[in-house]
């Protein structure tokens, strides 16, 4: 499923996050102001309109907002059936992500299952997918 | 005089051209004929358009057949040069051309305005299935939006507003069977309408039974790409006497943003951005959902016409599975007749025009054998949503 999966274009300001898990940590942005998150990154806080805003690393857990299995063949490198998945990170469930769920029984799949990050790297990116939590089965 | 900018315009005219999964004709022809019959239903001459509107106009990148063109290719196919006009991708649902007309004609600067959608999506599918155009997700390094969606595989909002439905169903506890009581209401209105795409009876088994797109979406949950175009004429209330047959009113637009934009940053329970046009269209009128005779709500996917119902008010948030249970209430001669042509999910994906042409037909008592009983006076049409949604409340002409 790696073959030609699309990849971000990196910029200045999405870098550091496609870029994370090179040390395995996922990290947000976050205003040092009012300490809201901003994702997606942009150059000013959406909660209070600063503009000092910096990556900070969060643990990585989140928790399955919502989640479908597709089995329709949109492009060559997904291969169906997989596992499409709204993630909502611990620190904030206002803090999302569109992934993947990996390892994962289809039939065990429910809102609310708790995930931990796990990087797929490829080419200079580290895309943040997430498996099920081993503590909280 | 009324205070509300609605009330200076009327729906004066709809056209329509040949629908189907692919029409063999260039897109443009089907522009040309959608126009000509709008223009005949109104009974005004191309001379008389003063204004053009359109969504969502040129698209950067593959056109994925969601867009002939804008401003440009339609002003030289009609040899218009209107007074004013517009072409956005980002409006108040596929209800936002009509809702900018209504405002140029309130504000002076224009009297009648041509507004049309068209697509080419059926013979686009077909270009990509033959590898003749990319398929989404193609064409190099992703920017945007899409670098959120496609390095996961996210491609479409089957994906996308699947999610919602599937929170919706473990919140709730809505059932498949109730999306599919949406899905079987459409094909039994399509069954009435010659103009539909899809007319076989369909049923719970066989909408239970088809293959499974993105879960809990089946193939009967999505609507049917097509090719075809829609053509509504805005005017001036004051052209009234001018026009060949009695117009339809616009009671009340619906086009407050009240979320995030964006697919997965915000609410889970409801389709994005329906719930802030849904609640904005109850303050410009003093009619209530109540009042409402018939609804034509963007079918999309099934989902997207439960969070419509919802959102708007017809039931309570997390009722709308047993709301359409069965299918009795939305039926033809129910309490709240829904998507009476077919809708997007059997008529095709004339992207919320065709919903709004069905609005016009049915204050007009023109449905045929899909009309709902009683003369309908207040029809209502929501559009969009996941991108913005916008909503129209329509009365009979009195």
């Amino acid at each position: 499923m790696t073959a030609n999966r699309p990849l971000p274009l990196l910029s200045d300001v999405n870098r550091f996050f496609w870029t994370s898990g090179s040390d395995g940590r996922l990290r947000f942005l976050r205003c040092r102001e009012c300490r809201a998150w901003a994702h997606p990154p942009q150059p000013a806080c959406r909660s209070c309109g600063a503009t000092d805003l910096a990556p900070e690393t969060v643990s990585g857990r989140a928790k399955v907002l919502g989640w479908t299995i597709n089995h329709q063949p949109w492009h060559p490198a997904f291969p169906p059936p997989y596992v499409i998945a709204v993630v909502a990170m611990a620190e904030d469930e206002g803090v999302r992500l569109t992934t993947n769920i990996v390892d994962v029984d289809h039939e065990q799949l429910f809102v609310g299952m708790e995930v931990d990050v796990v990087f797929h790297q490829d080419d200079d990116v580290w895309i943040p997918l997430f498996r099920p939590a081993e503590d909280s089965q | 005089m009324s205070d509300r900018f609605e009330h200076d315009v009327v729906l004066s005219g709809i056209g329509k051209s040949a629908v189907g999964r692919r029409v063999d004709r260039d897109p443009l022809a089907l522009v040309r004929d959608a126009v000509d019959a709008a223009l005949a239903d109104a009974g005004l001459a191309l001379a008389d358009i003063d204004g053009l509107s359109t969504a969502p106009g040129p698209l950067a990148g593959p056109p994925m057949g969601y867009s002939v063109g804008g401003i440009e290719t339609l002003t030289e196919l009609l040899g218009l040069q209107p007074t004013w006009f517009t072409a956005s991708p980002e409006t108040m649902g596929h209800a936002g051309p009509i809702i900018d007309a209504a405002l140029a004609v309130s504000g002076g600067l224009c009297r009648h305005v041509l507004s049309i959608r068209a697509q080419w999506e059926g013979s686009h599918r077909k270009l990509m299935a033959e590898g003749a155009v990319p398929p989404p997700g193609g064409g190099g390094r992703q920017t945007g939006r899409s670098q959120w969606h496609s390095p996961f595989g996210a491609m479409s909002p089957a994906n996308w507003i699947a999610m919602q439905a599937t929170n919706h169903m473990e919140t709730f506890g809505t059932t498949r069977e109730q999306l599919g009581a949406i899905a079987l209401n459409a094909r039994a209105n399509a069954a009435r309408n010659p103009d539909a795409i899809y007319r076989d009876p369909l049923t719970m088994d066989d909408y239970l039974s088809a293959r499974l797109v993105s879960t809990p979406f089946g193939l009967y949950d999505c609507d049917v790409p097509c090719d075809g175009v829609v053509a509504v004429i805005v005017s001036h209330v004051d052209t009234v006497p001018d026009l060949r047959q009695p117009p339809v009113r616009l009671e009340a637009v619906g086009t407050a943003m009240s979320e995030r934009f964006s697919w997965d940053q915000g609410t889970m329970i409801h389709e994005p951005m329906v719930a802030g046009p849904a609640a904005h269209v109850w303050t410009r009128t003093d009619l209530k959902p109540a009042d409402v005779d018939v609804a034509q709500l963007y079918d999309g996917f099934t989902f997207n016409c439960l969070s419509w119902l919802e959102a708007l008010g017809f039931c309570e948030i997390g009722e709308g599975g047993p709301f359409v249970e069965g299918g009795h209430r939305i039926s033809l001669d129910g309490e709240l007749p829904l998507n009476t042509s077919g809708g997007q999910l059997s008529e095709g994906r004339l992207n919320g025009f065709g919903l709004i042409h069905e609005a016009i037909v049915q204050l007009r008592d023109a449905g045929g054998d899909h009309q709902v009983p009683g003369h309908p006076e207040v029809s209502l049409v929501s559009t969009g949503g996941g991108h913005p949604g916008g909503v129209l409340l329509l009365t009979r002409w009195r």
